[in-house]
């Protein structure tokens, strides 16, 4: 049965028929996790008429199957770092507009370790190049290391600390989002599930062809994630989008022990990397609740949701290498999510000149939640006419396009 | 640690278990039989150290465990079972064969390697949220049955005994023999409910639960225990320890009658609304579930107790609480089942007992298995929970205790945050994510979800829990606990 939230402040009875959308929005936003609730809030302050539709109820993806990192730190110099940077300023201002405890917004920074001088090396330069693009590291020896984590393995070499790195709960933070979107106006139907476009005589998108009927709009926005791959296809402007499979543990309810995000050298390749295969380097951090959240593999598998053991003991190990205390703390929940991922592992923003009209925001792979207010930001400056803020030509549609010509 | 592999591994070794296991082992099979309790029996032949003997007033069809017992006994030594109690699966691993993962009392990881399954975790308390709940002396029915049976512990000196079923009778009687003052039973629906209409037939059908509520009976007259239907508590007092109850009587649509309100000096209390099936592992393993007349999530199974899953069979509780006579027969059926299921051409074959003998039994169990599950929905029927908890609740009551998730936070999810189900419920309001991972406030959130969003009622979405049991992060690790026990100083931190 469709839903519709209506303007904050009750939900409005009555209107769960495809007349409850306002005539003609002048933007429909599929997809109600992290990415499109940031494209509908930006939009919305923006003063477009915004409607936001998902097939399940909201945040029903990869929002609610992932954990809430805002980093710098694992990106290299490049057209993403410069996406979460911009990122990285607009979350700390959504913070301050929406109240930050009421997302679990903490700056609580990073800290990457290495295990050998090598390593330690290799995470120094890094920190050299992201230095001079405007990302605050600080090298951080040894014998300061407990002053960080006084619970870190005490044979560590060294680490770099990423005081800008930001951390969220990422299902409150779609969620308030989409408030914010309806505070502004927006509308909220969920159980709307999109199964193609109309066109105009000239190819430019008519309306939207939905489960309940269709929904006349001149702007779509394609914000379905894992799915962006599937739903860009109906929509008639594909784009590559696969999944990357991703386990995360969960502790019991730990005395806050844990202050930064805490993982090792290996995850930044890690990230970067495009082997098939089974890859985990284990990213430690503390919650609000007090549960300490340990992830995450990366493995293609397609969309398997099947625990894998092997995984969760590769994780376990790396977390209790990192902090020896760990061994005798238990894991009560383990779940696993599917990160959408483009094959050169950037995402796809921006106006998709093949069908006008369509725009896309999917594709973030590990990197959703951090990038979503980017994004939003961007599209919403997209679809007023505006000059983007950053560089976007390394997002376009129309890549994959030309790599296959 | 990895055991021998054997053709059947059976976890869980209550009334359905048990059975399932000697079956498996009668009909020629190797069976590992594993249970994270101290000794076999389950919830219903909980027993202490001293020997289920020594508790024969406790126990119902006690006969039946003794057969049980000896038939286990003879297999274990014969080594054709093997017994491996304390020890929790944690996960069950699918390939072309099944690996059972275990962990013995957190100190190691041991795996069993088997051809089939059967699943017989049986259920627990189902609870609902009431002012005062999260108060010391407040107990669920099972709780206070448990500790009764296992230690011989009493909860408390004046009891109150309170929710819905015919299990509730059970506990009274146990808290009154062992010398409790139960200053009375408060049963939500009418006690004899189960005796109108269509259910009749079921019921006399079972004429052993017949005989069982006059037993009651008798225990109750004998120690003065007063029984009050269409009755319930509606707060529990104290300040740090509960000291007094107050109760109600209820109308036809299960709503508090104004000013019917008492206050009873209680020292303990004891609330039983049902019991919720423990279904992570048939789950995790991919079976397909259903909702139960009693608003339980169940696995659906079929004639054989074959679940969705190939190599599954799933008996007791967990497919419909039923009664300990119902998990018996299922355990039977799924035990020769999955006997036959470990040697044949999965893809073609369909189930045949081996001899006329065999043939006669099955076709006599499912009979009856026909008339218990008949008794189960006419009790399930007879004994819903009534509304009244929903209109009791104030806005600062717990829902969630593990994460102390307020009524009026989940009010507040629905109605400003977009709160439309249990799961999202969970995500947003972080209910179900604490130690008890909603086995206890799962019910009451999917029930207060739908009230607050005007949603649908459905229970599922906070039952998959991929971890059976917690698991510490060294034995996931190497398999085992560090030799030298960690430093631990940081707990108190
Ligand atoms: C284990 C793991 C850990 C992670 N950790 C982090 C992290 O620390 N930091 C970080 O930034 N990112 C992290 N991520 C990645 C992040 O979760 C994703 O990039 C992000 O959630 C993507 O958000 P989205 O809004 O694009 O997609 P989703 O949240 O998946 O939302 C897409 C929505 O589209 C809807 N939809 C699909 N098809 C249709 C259709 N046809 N019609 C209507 N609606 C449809 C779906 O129902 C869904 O609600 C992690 C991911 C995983 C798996
Ligand atoms: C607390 C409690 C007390 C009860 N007392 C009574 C009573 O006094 N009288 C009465 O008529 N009915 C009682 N019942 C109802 C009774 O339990 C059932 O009717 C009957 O026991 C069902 O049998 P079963 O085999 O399905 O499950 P159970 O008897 O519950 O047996 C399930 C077994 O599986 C084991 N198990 C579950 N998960 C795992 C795992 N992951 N790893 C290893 N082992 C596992 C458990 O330790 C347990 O021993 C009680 C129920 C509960 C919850």
């Amino acid at each position: 049965m469709p839903e519709v939230l209506g303007p904050v402040g009750g939900r409005q009875s009555g209107e769960r028929t495809v007349r409850g959308v306002s005539a003609s929005p002048d933007v429909v936003i599929i997809g109600a996790g992290m990415v499109g609730a940031a494209c509908a809030s930006y939009a919305a302050r923006a003063g477009l008429t915004v409607t936001v539709v998902d097939r399940g109820p909201i945040v029903a993806g990869s929002t609610g199957a992932g954990e809430g990192n805002i980093l710098v730190s694992d990106k290299e110099p490049g057209p993403e770092l410069e996406l979460a940077l911009l990122s990285q300023r607009l979350w700390t201002e959504l913070g301050e507009e929406l109240d930050p405890a009421s997302f679990e917004l903490e700056p609580k920074g990073g800290l990457v370790v290495a295990e050998t001088l090598d390593g330690l090396r290799s995470l120094y330069d890094l920190a050299i190049v992201q230095g001079a693009r405007g990302v605050r590291t600080m090298a951080v020896d040894a014998e300061s290391l407990p002053h960080y984590e006084p619970h870190l393995a005490p044979d560590l070499a060294g680490g770099v600390h990423y005081p800008q790195d930001l951390q969220v709960q990422p299902m409150l933070a779609a969620a308030c989002l989409l408030r914010d979107a309806r505070a502004h106006g927006a509308q909220v139907r969920t159980g709307v599930e999109v199964t193609g476009a109309r066109r105009d005589s000239n190819g430019r998108l008519a309306a939207l062809l939905t489960n309940v009927g269709p929904i006349p709009t001149e702007s779509v926005v394609n914000a379905t994630g894992t799915w962006g791959g599937e739903v860009s296809a109906r929509l008639g402007a594909p784009v590559p989008v696969l999944p990357r499979r991703g386990f995360v543990l969960v502790t019991e309810p730990l005395p806050r022990l844990i202050r930064h995000k805490v993982y090792a050298a290996e995850y930044v390749a890690n990230v970067a990397s495009s082997e098939e295969g089974l890859e985990t380097s284990a990213v430690v951090e503390g919650t609000d609740s007090g549960t300490v959240l340990i992830g995450a593999s990366r493995e293609r598998v397609g969309f398997d949701r099947t625990l894998s053991v092997p995984v969760l003991q590769r994780l376990a190990a790396q977390a209790t290498r990192l902090f020896p205390m760990l061994a005798s703390v238990s894991a009560i929940r383990a779940y696993r999510g599917f990160r959408p991922y483009c094959p050169d592992h950037l995402p796809v923003i921006g106006a998709d000149p093949r069908v006008p009209g369509v725009y896309h925001a999917c594709g973030h792979e590990g990197a959703g939640i951090g990038l979503s207010a980017a994004t939003g930001h961007l599209i919403a400056a997209a679809l007023a006419g505006k000059e983007p803020e950053i560089a976007v030509s390394a997002f376009s549609p129309l890549r994959f396009v030309e790599e296959a010509a | 640690m990895a055991s021998s592999p054997v053709d059947v591994c059976v976890v869980g070794a209550g009334p359905a278990g048990l059975t399932a296991a000697v079956a498996a082992a009668t009909a020629g099979r190797t069976v590992a039989l594993v249970d994270a309790g101290a000794r076999p029996g389950g919830q219903f032949w909980r027993h202490s150290p001293a020997g289920i003997e020594a508790d024969r007033a406790l126990h119902h069809d006690f006969v039946k465990y003794r057969q049980l017992e000896t038939g286990l006994a003879r297999f274990v030594q014969t080594g054709q079972i093997r017994l491996l109690t304390r020890h929790q699966v944690w996960t069950i691993e699918r390939g072309a064969r099944f690996t059972v993962r275990a962990l013995k009392a957190g100190e190691y990881e041991r795996t069993v390697d088997a051809a089939a399954l059967v699943l017989a975790p049986g259920a627990y308390d189902r609870q609902v949220p009431l002012p005062g709940w999260e108060l010391p002396g407040v107990y669920t029915a099972g709780g206070a049955q448990a500790l009764l049976k296992e230690h011989g512990v009493l909860v408390g000196a004046r009891v109150l005994v309170a929710g819905t079923g015919p299990f509730l009778l059970s506990v009274a009687a146990g808290l009154a023999q062992r010398g409790a003052r139960v200053v009375g039973v408060y049963e939500a629906n009418t006690g004899l409910g189960w005796l109108h209409h269509r259910s009749l037939r079921a019921v006399v059908r079972n004429f052993g639960k017949l005989s069982e509520g006059i037993h009651y009976a008798g225990t109750f007259a004998r120690h003065r225990v007063w029984y009050h239907p269409r009755s319930t508590i509606v707060a529990a007092h104290g300040d740090t320890e509960v000291r007094a109850a107050t109760v109600a009587r209820l109308t036809r649509h299960g709503a508090v009658v104004p000013g019917s309100e008492r206050r009873i000096e209680v020292d303990a209390i004891a609330v039983g609304w049902g019991f919720t099936p423990q279904l992570e592992l048939p789950v995790a393993l991919g079976t397909r579930t259903e909702v139960d007349a009693d608003g339980s999530e169940i696995v659906l199974v079929g004639d054989w107790q074959q679940s969705s899953t190939p190599g599954v069979f799933v008996a007791g509780e967990a497919t419909g609480v039923g009664g300990a006579a119902l998990a018996r027969v299922e355990g039977e059926i799924a035990g020769y089942a999955a006997a036959w299921y470990v040697n044949v051409d999965h893809e073609s074959a369909s189930f045949h007992p081996r001899s006329r003998r065999a043939e006669r039994r099955l076709s006599w169990l499912r009979k009856r298995r026909l008339t218990l599950r008949a008794f189960a929905a006419a009790m399930h029927r007879a004994h819903p929970v009534p509304p009244s908890w929903l209109d009791q609740l104030q806005p600062d009551t717990l829902v969630c205790r593990c994460e102390e998730v307020s009524v009026e936070r989940l009010r507040t999810a629905a109605d400003d945050l977009g709160v439309t189900d249990a799961r999202l419920a969970k995500l947003l309001t972080r209910t179900g994510m604490g130690w008890c991972q909603g086995r206890v406030c799962g019910y009451a959130t999917a029930c207060l979800v739908a009230r607050f969003a005007g949603t649908g009622y459905d229970p599922r979405g906070l039952t998959e829990r991929p971890l059976a049991v917690p698991v510490p992060l060294g034995v996931l690790a190497h398999g085992a606990a560090p030799a030298v026990p960690a430093d631990e100083s940081w707990r108190g931190e």
